[in-house]
């Protein structure tokens, strides 16, 4: 990988988050101005103390004036960015490295999404125009696809793999019950869950994320000038992005137990952050599950678990809140919920909770030497992705 | 001499017991079953999977135009061969029209085409139907048909044209507007009446002209849609009938019937026996053929009436958008682009894919650039996948997204001779699917937005002779 990275030049000073949820009552511009001035306000700044701003969104808004207008920016540079579900992440990678080139002294990622003004269910892409051949079927049923394989692949009975992802499930709603921001609070049991009907292949509602309404915000500063802001930054360790080139749909090599585009943005994070093995210094991770199955192939692509190892590190527990590497504690896409464009920043926004130990008492990961966390956000289907993958630390160095 | 090279018939997989409808309303006597088209065809998807059998065979018949012929044209003023044409990859220079609307539509085109001189792909094709309980809905049927039209020696035709004849008479039979979706009809006595001295007049001159007496010939056809007006005419025409099946399996194909019954009763014809095509609409047309050779029949009519599954009364009324069902809760599809389409054409309707001229990685879509680094730059080669078979790699079962009929069953297809593509699978139930299912390529539409149809491709299970 040609990356050079930008380890400890950047730091996150504030990050904010609102309620994700079905805000019937709140519009995209509602949901931006919250999560922005919430963000200001902790680190006692306004938007004119920001020298530049980027605003994340997949289709609710075009250009600067998503955020500039409603939040009445004076002559101040605004990008908005898309990057299907890595909107938000790739909205930070953007600001992290207008600071690390020394263009800004501060800058602001906010991600914003407003899906629930459509009146369907699920997401629903922006139409473009096109012949009509492409592909129609939902990422549900894309994601559908690795279970089958994987139980192939390993020699796993099916029926256990369906149960060992609805595990995956049970684990962030027990996580999600515990974090008053997120959409869905209630534990429910994998039994439950495989009882429920099928939607996608195996796959029942309760393995797809929640559809939420929601912002985030997170503002970004030069790691030395990081303590005038705050007593506690988070230093960014590495970004890292890859963007495939839908090999997956065409190759009959390709297998589905898999995303190469993680694998290689993960592989990317480390040689930037210097770490060899990820298990011995990462303390907590947000991971894209999107569906279950995603979740379970991710602790492999990003070096979590061994190959054809995941589904048993699952079933004892090393993911869970207080097991050896808690993934998702914030209870993750599927129980927070999916507002598309904010989702990324919201990821950070846990680990800075848990980095700092500000987590509620009853989500908080145990006391640990690791002082690393990370985020992945991918966005697409298996076989054709993009992936980010991001390290925060707490101390340079 | 001038007669048939070739034919195919195609029917769709699905089949409406009739008895289901009788059941339905508690009354009534039915027995046998019709073809029913599947929700993602209509006359032109159907009348290309009859073509393509004929036209792909062979590989180098290359008509001189094609003609399409139907009583449900999924487009008025914009004509429907271009897409069938299109889609069977026929050269620009060969022409392309549509006969439509009547149902003499089709026999006209089979006389026209043997009394031109040209070489003449026909291509008819119906989706019949009627109001729930009525006899034009049990007894209708949806099929589709080919003939390959024009001179050749005795032992390269199928059939010898041998002469005809035409009774034209202007009066009320049946009748349908056509913002209507169901025909009407006179009383059938009247009708009878109307018909009898046009089928004494058309059988005398038949025979004339072909110079035959009614003795010369081996078995007659009757086609029209009034079985009262057929028992009639076999007491003029007193040559031994056609015993065809088709009527108590598939049912009447409206424009396509003459050709369908016409291309079963030459599968069951020996060399030299004479067939007189009667048809009995609006007029009465003669057609007199001899059968010139034994030459094999591409997926007969007999396999494909074997191959089928039962589809119910519900299902039925509501493809045929007689029962309004409760749409999924997901937005309905944006029309295609006509700019996107043309440039897209040759994988949309041609179902032509891109291979690297180095590495021969085949790539659906096509890609003008290859994901293999060894092949050159804007150098990909076309690659034909239509008549391509291939084995289910992976499969799932999608109830989310938008459909004309939910679930929609979604598989990753590896391909015999190379190339992989996520695509839907039709003509099967979601609990029939498995892991190495061999399957086809078939054309489809894919759904309708403003007023344009998305015609492209899907596979099927393998059920033909190709199997």
């Amino acid at each position: 990988m040609a990356s050079n990275g930008i380890k400890d030049k950047v730091a996150i000073i504030s990050i904010g988050c609102t309620p994700f949820k079905e805000h019937w009552d709140k519009s995209a511009d509602d949901l931006l101005i919250d999560a922005t001035t919430q963000t200001l306000r902790a680190v006692d700044m306004t938007t004119d103390d920001i020298d530049a701003y980027w605003v994340g969104t997949a289709q609710s808004g075009m250009s600067g004036l998503t955020l500039s207008m409603p939040m009445k920016l004076h002559g101040k540079p605004v990008t908005r960015v898309e990057n299907y579900c890595a909107t938000g992440s790739e909205a930070l990678r953007q600001a992290c490295y207008a600071v690390a080139s020394g263009a800004y002294d501060t800058a602001m990622a906010v991600g914003v999404e407003k899906v629930k003004d459509s009146g369907y269910q699920g997401l629903n892409a922006f139409p473009m125009p096109t012949a009509g051949t492409n592909r129609t079927l939902t990422a549900a049923a894309m994601y559908s696809l690795v279970l089958p394989a994987y139980a192939k692949k390993y020699g796993i009975d099916e029926d256990e793999l369906r149960m060992v992802v609805a595990k995956i499930a049970e684990k962030n709603h027990y996580n999600g019950a515990r974090n008053e921001l997120a959409q869905f609070r209630r534990e429910i049991s994998a039994e439950e869950i495989c009882n429920m009907a099928a939607v996608a292949g195996k796959l029942s509602i309760f393995d797809c994320a929640g559809v939420a309404d929601g912002a985030a915000a997170v503002i970004v500063v030069p790691a030395e000038k990081a303590y005038e802001y705050t007593d506690k930054p988070l230093f960014v360790k590495a970004l890292s992005f890859v963007s495939g080139n839908g090999s997956g749909l065409i190759d009959p090599e390709y297998d589905y137990t898999t995303f190469p585009e993680c694998e290689a943005a993960a592989t990317d994070a480390y040689q930037q952050a210097g770490i060899d093995n990820p298990q011995d210094c990462i303390a907590m991770a947000e991971v894209h599950d999107c569906f279950t199955p995603t979740e379970l192939i991710l602790m492999e692509d990003l070096g979590f678990s061994q190959r054809g190892e995941g589904w048993s590190d699952v079933l004892t527990g090393k993911f869970a809140l207080t097991g050896e590497l808690p993934i998702n504690t914030d209870g993750g896409l599927k129980s927070f919920g999916h507002p598309v464009g904010a989702s990324g920043i919201r990821m950070h926004y846990e680990c800075w909770l848990q980095l700092r130990g500000e987590a509620p008492e009853n989500r908080k990961i145990p006391d640990t030497d690791k002082n690393l966390g990370l985020v992945h956000n991918l966005g697409g289907y298996p076989g054709e992705m993009v992936s980010f993958v991001s390290i925060l630390g707490t101390e340079i160095g | 001499m001038r007669g048939i090279v070739k034919s195919s018939a195609y029917l769709p997989h699905y089949r409406l017991n009739r008895i289901d409808i009788t059941a339905f309303f508690g009354s009534g006597k039915a027995s046998g079953t019709r073809s029913v088209a599947a929700h993602d065809e209509d006359t032109v998807t159907m009348g290309f999977e009859a073509a393509r059998m004929i036209v792909s065979v062979e590989g180098k018949i290359q008509p001189e135009a094609l003609w399409f012929t139907t009583s449900e044209p999924p487009y008025m003023e914009k004509t429907n061969a271009n897409v069938i044409h299109s889609a069977l990859q026929l050269p620009k220079a060969t022409s392309a029209y549509d006969f439509n609307g009547a149902l003499k539509s089709g026999i006209g085109a089979i006389k026209t085409a043997l009394t031109s001189n040209q070489t003449i792909l026909l291509v008819q094709s119906d989706i019949r139907g009627g109001l729930p309980s009525s006899p034009d809905e049990s007894q209708g049927g949806d099929a589709a048909v080919a003939f390959l039209i024009g001179d050749a020696n005795a032992d390269q035709l199928l059939a010898s044209y041998l002469g005809g004849s035409s009774e034209t008479l202007e009066f009320i039979d049946r009748w349908r507007n056509p913002r209507e979706k169901v025909t009407k009809q006179w009383e059938s006595r009247f009708v009878e009446d109307a018909y009898l001295p046009l089928i004494r007049g058309a059988w005398t001159e038949a025979l004339a002209n072909s110079s035959l007496k009614e003795s010369d010939v081996d078995t007659v056809i009757f086609s029209g849609q009034n079985d009262r007006v057929k028992r009639q005419a076999a007491k003029i025409i007193t040559t031994e009938r056609f015993q065809d099946n088709v009527a108590s399996n598939i049912g009447n194909a409206g424009a396509a019937e003459a050709g369908l019954l016409l291309l079963s009763a030459l599968e069951h014809a020996h060399v030299g026996q004479k067939v007189a095509l009667c048809s009995f609409n609006d007029g009465v047309e003669i057609l007199i053929f001899e059968v010139a050779s034994d030459n094999e029949v591409v997926n007969p009519i007999e396999h494909q009436i074997k191959n089928r599954s039962d589809l119910s009364y519900g299902k039925f009324l509501q493809w045929r958008e007689m029962l309004p069902v409760q749409p999924p809760n997901r937005p309905a599809p944006s029309r295609i682009s006509a700019s996107a389409s043309k440039r897209e054409s040759d994988w949309k309707h041609g179902f032509i894919a891109s291979r690297g001229d180095q590495s021969g990685l085949i790539h659906m879509p096509p890609s003008r650039l290859s994901i293999d680094e060894t092949d050159n730059d804007d150098a990909m080669l076309m690659q034909l996948m239509a008549e391509s078979v291939g084995k289910v790699a992976t499969f799932t079962v999608d109830h989310l997204v938008y459909s004309q009929n939910p679930p929609v069953v979604f598989a990753v297809v590896d391909f015999n001779n190379g190339g992989r593509i996520p695509i839907e699978i039709t003509d099967v139930g979601d609990n029939e699917v498995e892991i190495g299912m061999n399957v086809e390529p078939t054309f489809r539409k894919l759904f309708t937005a403003d007023g344009l149809h998305n015609y492209f491709w899907k596979v099927r299970p393998i059920r033909s002779t190709k199997e």
